[in-house]
């Protein structure tokens, strides 16, 4: 293929990627009624950070994004820990029905979610958690996926690294803390990254169990302003562009990680 | 991005399962558990295992339980539970609205899996050669991946809107007349699948990538020195040595496909006329619309069963086309 063609179809190709979010930008900025003109502006005149000043007073905006930052890095840091636990019992830790209990952990992992939204509802109904943060956190306190990918790592640090530790007198926990989670930490860093990505973007579940504003999280919060204002998209837009920063920011800095991260799980 | 298990993951439990019972003799490093120690071992074991198990047990294994238990009622959530045993299931399997349920989740991935498949490998091999940028580039490809369904919902709803989209305004310039796109029944589905393949390219080309550089070059310099062209290289070198990759991303979107909702609610919200009503929205509605939790958990079993169904068969029917090294 000529050198020609492939630029241009990549470059083609990452404009169509680009795209949307530009005009998603564009949009946020044009002032009130020619957000509906046709044919577009793309420079509209007068463009104006009105629809951002108007989506804060819509929406406690800012508490909803604290809320999906504290959420999103509790449950990443939940899961980071009871994960990596349980696969250091799995790797290292015998005990009788070590590998039936295994095979339920990765049972759960086929289940896929609508199956336990009615009852999980349900539960936290019971319980009166729902609208609560805890709601929010419980699903996403153990993963099962985390422990499979950490039990992975563990069972890859060499066992004469615990010998050692042991000859010194640690015990489990000293091995666990000093020895297999810093030997493990380019697994937990990805596993972080995919933790913190789902809780971030996640939707159905908070789409359930949250009513109040003051516990929304920002899927939830842009899509209740998209049912509130179907006509005003420059909020919308404003919206949705100030949403995309922070995992922009993100994941501009984990760049590397992510894709390799994302690329490594897909081989073996 | 819900799901991403390895193949090889699932494979691992069951040897996992044969080889470390109870009594297996696996060489245990660390530290041996003391003298006065089973009831310490046993200690620490339940230290490290309950704070993943206790979770797990209450909102996973539990709601599994009770989602199955309620799927044997009629149930509105309010008053009480009325046992019909396999009723809803025998209810779901004659329904109009459960089959057309279906029908639209199999068109979304009959429309959705080759675009995205197809698009993942044209791009992958495009930037899989040394260009300019090349990083840069797969970044952007990779953008839409890390974006919230709803942001790339919303902005693909505008994006389509009939009479101001910027789309059918382009379509307008080269004196095409732009659909309705989400409003337009027959054009609903499309424009969903359209949004969900520009969403997770980048994620196909990313798993594709990692599997295109996995291959040695000395076989497409081999065949290069056969005089091979290069449409015989790509056919009969790398497709066959991606077809692990190509497995993993086929297993992985067919997973995420049978479950697909959050594009559909906020895009047509399962309209216009039930257009595009998919098993998971058809759950959500069966819930919270019209209070019939007891059919929404039949239905969701449905799908769990059709979704364990399909992947088996696709794991079973590896062997016939995946190459592995």
């Amino acid at each position: 293929m000529g050198k020609a063609l492939r630029y241009l179809l990549v470059g083609l190709g990452a404009l169509a990627m680009l795209f949307p979010f530009g005009w998603a930008v564009i949009t946020s900025v044009t002032p009130g009624d020619a957000v509906l003109a046709v044919p577009p502006d793309f420079t509209p005149e007068g463009a104006s950070l009105d629809a951002y000043g108007r989506l804060l007073e819509t929406l406690p905006f800012w508490r909803i994004v604290l809320n999906s930052a504290w959420v999103g890095a509790a449950s990443t840091a939940l899961q980071l820990l009871t994960s990596a636990m349980a696969a250091y019992a799995f790797a290292r830790l015998p005990f009788p029905g070590r590998g039936a209990l295994f095979a339920v952990y990765l049972t759960t992992l086929m289940m896929p979610l609508p199956v336990l939204v009615v009852p999980l509802f349900l539960e936290m109904r019971m319980f009166g958690l729902v609208d609560t943060y805890f709601a929010l956190l419980a699903p996403t306190i153990a993963s099962a996926f985390g422990v499979f990918l950490l039990r992975q790592a563990v069972n890859q640090v060499p066992r004469e690294f615990d010998e050692a530790a042991v000859l010194d007198g640690a015990g489990h926990f000293r091995i666990f803390l000093f020895v297999v989670l810093p030997l493990i930490r380019p697994a937990l860093a990805t596993f972080a990254i995919f933790g913190f990505m789902a809780s971030w973007n996640s939707y159905l579940w908070p789409l359930i169990i949250i009513k109040s504003p003051e516990f929304m999280t920002l899927p939830l919060g842009l899509a209740t302003l998209h049912g509130q204002f179907t006509t005003q998209w420059d909020v919308v837009m404003a919206g949705s562009v100030v949403s995309v920063v922070p995992i922009l920011v993100l994941y501009v800095f984990a760049q590397k990680h992510v894709i390799a991260s994302v690329a490594q799980s897909g081989l073996k | 991005m819900k799901l991403h298990l390895p193949p090889a993951a699932r494979r691992s439990p069951a040897k996992d399962q044969a080889g470390s019972g109870a009594r297996q003799a696996v060489p245990e490093a660390g530290p041996r558990p003391p003298r006065r120690g089973r009831w310490r071992h046993a200690a620490t074991v339940a230290v490290f295992l309950l704070p993943s198990l206790v979770p797990l047990t209450l909102y996973t294994l539990i709601p599994m339980v009770g989602s199955f238990w309620t799927s044997l009622h009629e149930w509105d959530l309010i008053t009480d539970m009325r046992w019909v045993g396999l009723g809803n299931y025998a209810d779901l399997l004659g329904d109009a609205d459960t089959r057309a349920a279906f029908l639209h989740t199999l068109y979304f991935i009959a429309g959705y899996l080759p675009l995205v498949y197809l698009g993942g490998l044209g791009l992958a091999v495009l930037l899989d050669r040394r260009m300019p940028a090349r990083a840069l580039l797969r970044g952007v490809y990779f953008l839409p991946v890390i974006t919230s369904w709803v942001v790339v919902a919303l902005m693909w709803k505008w994006l389509l809107n009939p009479a101001s989209g910027i789309v059918n305004w382009a379509l307008g310039l080269v004196g095409v007349h732009g659909p309705g796109w989400w409003t337009d029944p027959g054009w609903a589905m499309p424009s969903i699948i359209l949004a969900s393949a520009w969403k997770d390219l980048g994620f196909v080309m990313i798993i594709l990538l990692a599997g295109l550089q996995a291959i040695p070059r000395e076989y497409q310099e081999a065949a290069m020195v056969d005089g091979a062209t290069a449409w015989r290289r790509f056919r009969h070198i790398t497709l066959p040595l991606l077809s692990p990759s190509t497995f993993f991303v086929v297993v992985i979107s067919l997973i995420n496909g049978f479950q697909v909702f959050d594009q559909v609610k906020i895009m047509t919200g399962g309209g216009p006329g039930g257009a595009t009503q998919v098993v998971v929205s058809q759950i959500y509605d069966l819930t919270f619309r019209y209070g019939r939790a007891g059919a929404a958990s039949a239905l969701s079993w449905l799908l769990f069963a059709l979704v364990l169904l399909v992947t088996v068969v696709q794991i079973r029917g590896q062997r016939r086309w995946v190459t592995y090294g």
